[in-house]
């Protein structure tokens, strides 16, 4: 880091917008537990910072049914959400980071040097939420999945989803606090009964399971197929055969808990 | 730039996306948060924000700018501990002294927001600090004897056996 860097700190979510422009060349700041590790170590350098945290995008709405989160809700705001997103709140490191880290942070963290990043993806994906971003070309909202897919540099205003019928969420155990999960299957039942499946830890960012999903009545079935869905990788929490034995495992486990929830 | 460290009103010339805790440290010389692993998991740079505790080492000093930060220094002083720095006294729940700070204002977070005497809350509560000398048992047992209130005489603990705390303090 030098002096040199040029820090915007918007006060407002117009401020945020019209200061992130179309990103380039800006390193985004939100809760700051994945970005200020690299910057002290002297990975990352940036030019122009953009600090979100005075921008008022956080918190958490309800209209009915609907749950919408602001992108600079810290993950400890989500602990008290229905499964399958409150658990995997939850299961987040420790309080302290936990009430740092944030939404925004979770959807838009890069490949982890180490271990897959980003939990919350994967109950966002299960229960079908939408994320609404900024950047070139404006303001858009998408399924998470799109989003998730291009990785383009947007700034994520908020995410929106229906509560579902019933939610489940399902880890392996971490080894220690700090680390991220090495494997978690979210799974949700939807208000029209279609049941939803994804993983986190099962590729570099969150998967859904769409072989699993079409087998859901079938559990060790869903369980095997799920496989063909996934990109296992060895990384310092687990290796990719490790991780193959494991994910029939929980997705059996999460269709369980979906069927005693509902 | 303006920061309140405990109780004292600064003015940082820290670049914006210095860390806290290097501003801590190096700019104000308040050495207690310590420099551990610098990236968030193991604690020992913790200290409270606005009342909360927060890793200092994550967070860039422009983001909490006018925010009232609190150390371990700011607690109590050596002659009149606060009451979770007594019982950590009392019950020798320091080994090396590295995580102490941490835990002490984590602790101290915990106790204010309500926390029971409970071992497994207190463990959920403090998961993310780090003991290597793994003092876990005699931690636990002090946060939980501070949430109790319980009656500490420090003057027969510092006559004992495992302490080089000098005779007069206490609370």
């Amino acid at each position: 880091m030098t002096a040199a860097t040029d820090v915007l700190l918007p006060a407002s979510p117009d401020e945020a917008v019209s200061a992130f422009g179309d990103g380039s060349g800006l390193t985004v700041v939100g809760g700051g537990t994945i970005v200020m590790p690299e910057i002290a170590a002297g990975r990352l350098r940036p030019a122009r910072a953009l600090l979100l945290a005075r921008a008022g995008l956080a918190g958490v709405t309800r209209d009915g049914a609907t749950v919408t989160i602001g992108s600079m809700t810290s993950v400890q705001d989500l602990v008290g959400l229905a499964a399958p997103v409150g658990p995997c709140a939850a299961n987040i490191a420790d309080i302290e980071v936990r009430s740092q880290a944030t939404l925004g942070g979770n959807l838009c963290a890069g490949q982890g040097q180490e271990a897959p990043r980003g939990d919350l993806q994967g109950p966002l994906l299960a229960v079908g939420a939408s994320v609404r971003s900024a950047g070139s070309g404006g303001v858009r909202s998408e399924p998470l999945e799109e989003f998730l897919a291009h990785r383009a540099k947007r700034l994520v205003l908020d995410v929106r989803y229906d509560e579902p019928a019933a939610g489940a969420f399902v880890a392996l155990d971490r080894p220690h606090t700090h680390e991220y999960t090495a494997l978690a299957v979210s799974a949700a039942r939807l208000a029209d009964g279609s049941v939803r499946l994804a993983a986190t830890g099962a590729g570099w960012w969150g998967r859904r399971l769409p072989s699993a999903e079409a087998l859901a009545g079938d559990p060790e079935a869903a369980g095997r197929a799920a496989l063909a869905d996934v990109e296992m990788a060895d990384d310092a929490l687990a290796s990719a055969w490790y991780r193959e034995q494991a994910l029939p495992v929980l997705v059996r486990r999460a269709l369980a808990r979906l069927e005693e929830a509902a | 730039m303006n920061l309140t460290v405990n109780g004292r009103l600064h003015v940082v010339e820290s670049p914006p996306l210095a860390t806290l805790l290097d501003v801590l440290r190096e700019e104000l010389g308040v050495r207690s948060p310590k420099v551990g692993c610098e990236q968030g998991g193991c604690g020992t740079c913790t200290v409270l924000v606005d009342d909360e505790p927060r890793r200092a080492c994550l967070l860039p000093v422009a983001a909490v700018e006018g925010a009232e930060i609190t150390t371990v220094e700011g607690l109590g002083t050596p002659e009149r501990l606060s009451p979770v720095q007594a019982a950590f006294v009392h019950h020798y729940a320091a080994q090396c002294g590295f995580c102490t700070s941490g835990l002490l204002v984590a602790a101290h977070a915990y106790i204010e927001r309500g926390g029971s005497d409970d071992r497994d809350a207190i463990a959920q509560a403090l998961a993310g600090h780090v003991c290597r000398c793994t003092g876990y048992v005699k931690i636990i047992d002090a946060v939980a004897a501070a949430v109790r209130g319980d009656q500490l005489d420090l003057t027969v603990t510092a006559a004992g056996r495992y302490t080089t705390m000098h005779s007069g303090g206490g609370a």
